[in-house]
């Protein structure tokens, strides 16, 4: 491409960008004589370029477009028709340049015969009504009043002139050349109004241009590579001269040191651009939405000067499009819509830029109806991303967030402009890539704003330099929040949920993973290698709205380093960003924290789970899933029972507690309850308060006295049943990482009332098993215990309401039943389900007191598969284990 | 390039007419044979930083005098097992990117006749066949000319490959 090709090409796309801003101006003011001479001028220089350089399709398109201009500075009224028009010119224009760039000089086939002739016909057009006018404006001062509008630039009837001689014009009145050039009459007064304004701030904008040259990206980067080497060579340097005290060369050391800074810092600011270079186009796209969408925008830009790294300036260019066409969108309600609510017709989008600390916050704010709560939790809730309970606990702010959730889109219809679910989530996670932030604010019926935090350049980064697996890697300082080491018994704890480890970090559970495993490096497994979790160092990081830790071996520093980009082929690894050099020369990683957490959340499933809190636990959270109140007894072991059975914690006042019969009972609400010990080793505290869980059954009542309440945790209970030698353990679980005993109310039950209790039922079967006991505390007992066991547990109240089950779902593989129903007996109901063809083979496990043997021969007889004593634990689960998957046989 | 010339994606330098001069070096058993226009310099490569996840014939990254090279280990890349003593390497640019190629000796400097060229024997392993852009015989040996554009390509694909695969699964 030759020099003067490429000028040309740098030159117009600028001049292009600036006349879609001053069309749009123009469009709401087309009484500026200012703006509209500034178009003609850019697309006068265009054609007159393309004419030179030979790009005859561009140049006869300007043309045209010129011809319609020229109509208009001749005073002819503007339409929005018209001004669409010149703005599908100048696209078409754009479409054209950039097939020349591509193609390095030509133009591409084809012809623009359509957009000429409309450009024609709207000359036409707009210069027929307007006949009249023009014999009355030639008033002669206007032909002077035009200079001093325009200092150093080509005097306004030399152009004129030039594009007079470049065609002849077919419709105005032949001799109109000299009349043409005035201003219009009504014009003029605002004109000259503002001529002294546009001209002062034309003598600005040229003594800007005359210091300023136009270098080329690529020099710049050059320029910053090599500073970045410098700067690297003198921190190599200073490790040296920290090594040998020779104070001689320390003192030019220091200076070249310093004037290193300062040489950085001012490539640096070379890099910076105005952020308006990224709006700059919004003006054209809120136009041409308010146009198609019959909403009337107005676009406010406030800080358009604020500085940015040129490279950030790029990343975020999409972003903030998006989320001003969202805005226009979505935000801003129908002029209607806006004037039933008692607002301006005129909606308001407000971009806005400044520094705050090493950031630059941009906010886009449209005072449009803001964001739906109500909808938003709605489709949090259809998505799965959040139960009900945890968005009644949320506040707004939070529910907001939601919005930016992948697939995530309120929109009722799908415009074409947005409402496609995609958007939000790409805009955070561009943002986040370079280390950015993105939140929102809303009030229903006043607006929204987003509020964008990135930094300031990405070529130098604060980061902090670790050690995992052998090698030093970088992490962004943005991202870090704290250092944690852990150590056993101290507060920061690692506990293990189903082999994903935890850290219990205040009130947070942060999933942590092995900075050496997620990466490869070392084993994938590191399992519970004690060396490593118990004293671990944990990095705890940030990503948007996720925290997580990473176990590191070792924390050096925090340093400035400078970013180098991976190399083409390593640019798409997941997790590394770039690479640096260090001071001792040695090429490290730096690590992409948006990556990791993805990375981190893909690894363990559970502990994804916890990172989100409120926003994530959620989708799996299934009734599999139990609450369990932890407590200690006796030992420092955790011990646990379901929530469920339990009906209040209370501080027994050991002073109340009485004897009957030498055992222990309490008053409690009216009633004398027994008071048991959970075991022989729980303290009995000989005077002030304990713990005591209060089960509840019917009427039955009993406290159970403890040591400690620990914690109310809601897990997925893998229980393995425990031995029988200890009769008040129900079985064994991991929970929080640790073994958890979880013991068995219904034993405290009947150890309490010397009785067995009437209801007890135990049940469980492989996978569909259908529960059917009269009593809620038994069900609530039973489920968790056979869910435990990897049953599948639907319960019901009573035989009845088993044969509708029965009746309308199909796949139960086994029938738990208490032979006293309250509506029919088992054995009645034993008797139906022998009676449907379709049922007749599921293996029914009847629960009778153990002393009844004469139920038990019954219960056979009538087509019980089996019968189980109700406290026969390991016979019940035997039974289950020899019944379920073998059904032909069994029945 | 003369009509004999079996490819023609031979990397640039045969301008010089007939004769092609390629720094030979070893990779395992087998000769090869670079451009000598490729080859920017000769180093030992040390202070090897791993890349995490990078595919195996990436050995990583070193500092080579300010600059950052990405390091190739050709054995891997040709499916040799890894070598035992010290290794060499040639530094290589491509797209204005710096490479490293980690061989296992570098020997001497051959004028060779370019009609005298080749092509690649049609029972060569393909994963060889790849990056080799024919044979030259010598006296007692066979010289596989290395198209280092195609085996950088190589290592690059490699990348792109493993990380669809990561995105498949994720």
């Amino acid at each position: 491409m030759d020099d003067l090709l490429r000028e040309f090409l740098t030159e117009t796309s600028e001049s292009l960008d600036v006349a879609d801003v001053e069309l749009v101006k123009f469009e709401q003011d087309p009484n500026n004589a200012q703006i509209l001479n500034n178009i003609f001028r850019l697309v006068h220089t265009i054609k007159g370029t393309c004419g030179f350089i030979g790009l005859p399709r561009l140049a006869s398109l300007a043309h045209a477009a010129e011809t319609l201009m020229d109509r208009f500075r001749e005073g002819r009224p503007v339409t929005t028709d018209a001004v669409g028009l010149v703005l599908s010119t100048i696209d078409r224009i754009k479409l054209l340049l950039q097939h020349v760039e591509e193609t390095e000089g030509s133009e591409p086939e084809g012809e623009d015969r359509d957009l000429i002739s409309l450009l024609e016909a709207m000359a036409e057009a707009v210069d027929a009504p307007a006949a009249p006018p023009p014999p009355a404006p030639p008033p002669q001062p206007a032909q002077t009043l035009e200079r001093p509008l325009l200092p150093g630039e080509l005097p306004l009837d030399e152009l004129d002139r030039i594009f007079r001689e470049t065609k002849v014009d077919p419709i105005t009145p032949a001799p109109a050349a000299p009349a043409a050039p005035p201003k219009p009459a009504p014009a003029m007064p605002k004109a000259d109004a503002d001529a002294t304004h546009a001209a002062a701030q034309a003598g600005e904008a040229h003594g800007v241009a005359a210091q300023s040259i136009r270098v080329h990206v690529g020099v710049l980067e050059q320029l910053m590579t090599m500073v970045s080497e410098l700067v690297l060579t003198r921190n190599q340097l200073m490790e040296i001269a920290r090594r040998h005290d020779e104070p001689e060369y320390k003192v030019s050391l220091q200076r070249l040191s310093n004037v290193t800074g300062e040489l950085q810092e001012a490539v640096m600011r070379t890099r910076m651009q105005p952020i308006g270079n990224a709006w700059q186009k919004l003006p054209r796209i809120v136009r041409d939405l308010a146009q198609e969408l019959g909403k009337q925008i107005e676009l406010e830009q406030v800080g358009a000067d604020t500085e940015l790294d040129r490279q950030v300036l790029d990343q975020i260019k999409d972003p903030l499009t998006h989320m001003v066409r969202n805005s226009a969108d979505h935000g801003l309600e129908m002029p209607e819509q806006r004037r039933a609510a008692g607002k301006s017709e005129r909606g308001l989008i407000r971009l806005s830029a400044y520094h705050e600390g090493g950031h630059v916050i941009v906010e886009i704010s449209d005072n449009g109806r803001g964001l739906d709560v109500a909808r938003i939790k709605q489709k949090a809730l259809e998505n799965g991303l959040a139960t009900e309970a945890e968005l009644a606990k949320m506040p707004d702010s939070q529910v907001f967030r939601f919005i930016f959730h992948a697939g995530f889109s309120t929109a009722q219809k799908v415009t074409n402009v947005s409402g496609r679910g995609v958007g939000m989530d790409v805009v955070r996670s561009n943002l986040e890539s370079i280390g950015g932030t993105v939140d929102v604010r809303s009030r229903q019926g006043e607006g929204s704003t987003f509020v964008i935090k990135i930094p300031l350049t990405l070529a130098i980064v604060p980061a902090l330099i670790v050690r995992a697996a052998g090698e030093r890697f970088a992490l962004p300082q943005s991202a870090v929040e704290e250092l944690v080491r852990v150590q056993a018994g101290s507060d920061h704890e690692i506990t293990w949920l189903n082999n994903s480890p935890v850290l219990g970090l205040r009130d947070r559970l942060l999933p942590i993973v092995s900075l050496g495993a997620l990466l490869g490096l070392s084993p994938e497994r590191d399992g519970r290698d004690e060396a490593l979790w118990e004293r671990a160092l944990i990095v705890v990081m940030k990503v948007g709205h996720q925290t997580f830790g990473v176990v590191v071996e070792a924390v050096s520093h925090t340093e400035e380093i400078v970013v180098k980009p991976m190399a083409s082929a390593l640019r798409q690894l997941p997790m590394v960003s770039g690479s640096t050099i260090l001071g001792d020369g040695r090429v490290i990683m730096i690590l992409d924290p948006a990556g990791l957490a993805q990375h981190a959340a893909a690894r363990g499933g559970a502990a994804e789970e916890v990172s989100h809190h409120g926003a994530g636990r959620q989708s799996r959270a299934s009734q599999k899933r139990s609450s369990l109140l932890l407590f200690r007894a006796g030992s420092r072991d955790l011990k646990a029972v379901p929530l469920g059975l339990v009906t209040r914690i209370e501080e027994l006042e050991v002073a109340r507690i009485e004897r009957v019969n030498g055992y222990p009972v309490l008053q409690y609400r009216g009633a004398l309850i027994p008071v048991l010990y959970a075991n022989e080793e729980v303290q009995r505290v000989a005077a002030g308060t304990q713990p005591m869980l209060v089960f509840a059954d019917g009427g039955r009542v009993m406290g159970l006295v403890v040591d400690e309440i620990v914690d109310i945790v809601e897990a997925e209970l893998d229980m393995e049943l425990s031995p029988s030698n200890m009769p008040e353990v129900l079985g064994a679980a991991v929970l929080s990482g640790q073994a958890t005993e979880i013991l068995d109310v219904a034993f405290y039950v009947q150890v309490a009332f010397g009785e067995r209790f009437r209801h007890l039922v135990r049940s469980s079967e492989r996978p569909r098993l259908l529960l059917v006991d009269e009593s809620p505390f038994h069900r609530d007992l039973l489920a968790p215990m056979l869910n435990g066991n990897g049953y599948e547990v639907t319960a019901c109240a009573s035989g009845g309401e088993a044969l509708a089950r029965l009746g309308t779902e199909d796949g139960f593989d086994a029938i738990v039943s208490d032979v006293d129903l309250p509506d029919m007996d088992g054995f009645a109901l034993a008797a139906a389900v022998r009676g449907d063809p379709r049922i007749r083979e599921v293996p029914i496990i009847a629960l009778a007191t153990a002393q009844d043997r004469d139920a038990l021969e019954r219960g056979r007889a009538v087509g019980f598969t089996d019968c189980v004593a109700k406290f026969d634990r390991s016979g019940l689960i035997a039974a289950l284990k020899e019944f379920t998957g073998r059904q032909g046989i069994a029945a | 390039m003369n009509a004999h010339t079996p490819l023609t994606h031979e990397a640039a330098p045969t301008a010089a007419h007939d004769v092609v001069q390629y720094v030979t070096v070893r990779i395992g058993p087998q000769l090869f044979g670079l451009p000598i226009a490729l080859v920017h310099e000769v180093f030992v490569p040390e202070a090897i930083t791993r890349v995490p996840l990078a595919p195996g014939e990436i050995a990583g990254v070193l500092n080579l005098r300010g600059r950052i090279v990405t390091m190739v280990a050709m054995r891997r890349l040709l499916s040799l097992p890894d070598a035992e003593g010290a290794p060499m390497a040639v530094g290589i640019e491509h797209h204005g990117e710096a490479f490293g190629l980690i061989i296992d000796e570098v020997g001497e400097v051959l004028s060779l006749d370019a009609a005298r060229r080749e092509a690649n024997p049609a029972n060569l392993d393909p994963r060889w066949a790849q990056v080799a852009a024919g044979v030259h015989r010598l006296s007692g040996d066979l010289m596989l000319i290395l198209n280092v554009d195609l085996v950088l390509d190589r290592a690059g694909s490699a990348v792109a490959r493993q990380d669809a695969g990561k995105r498949a699964e994720l």
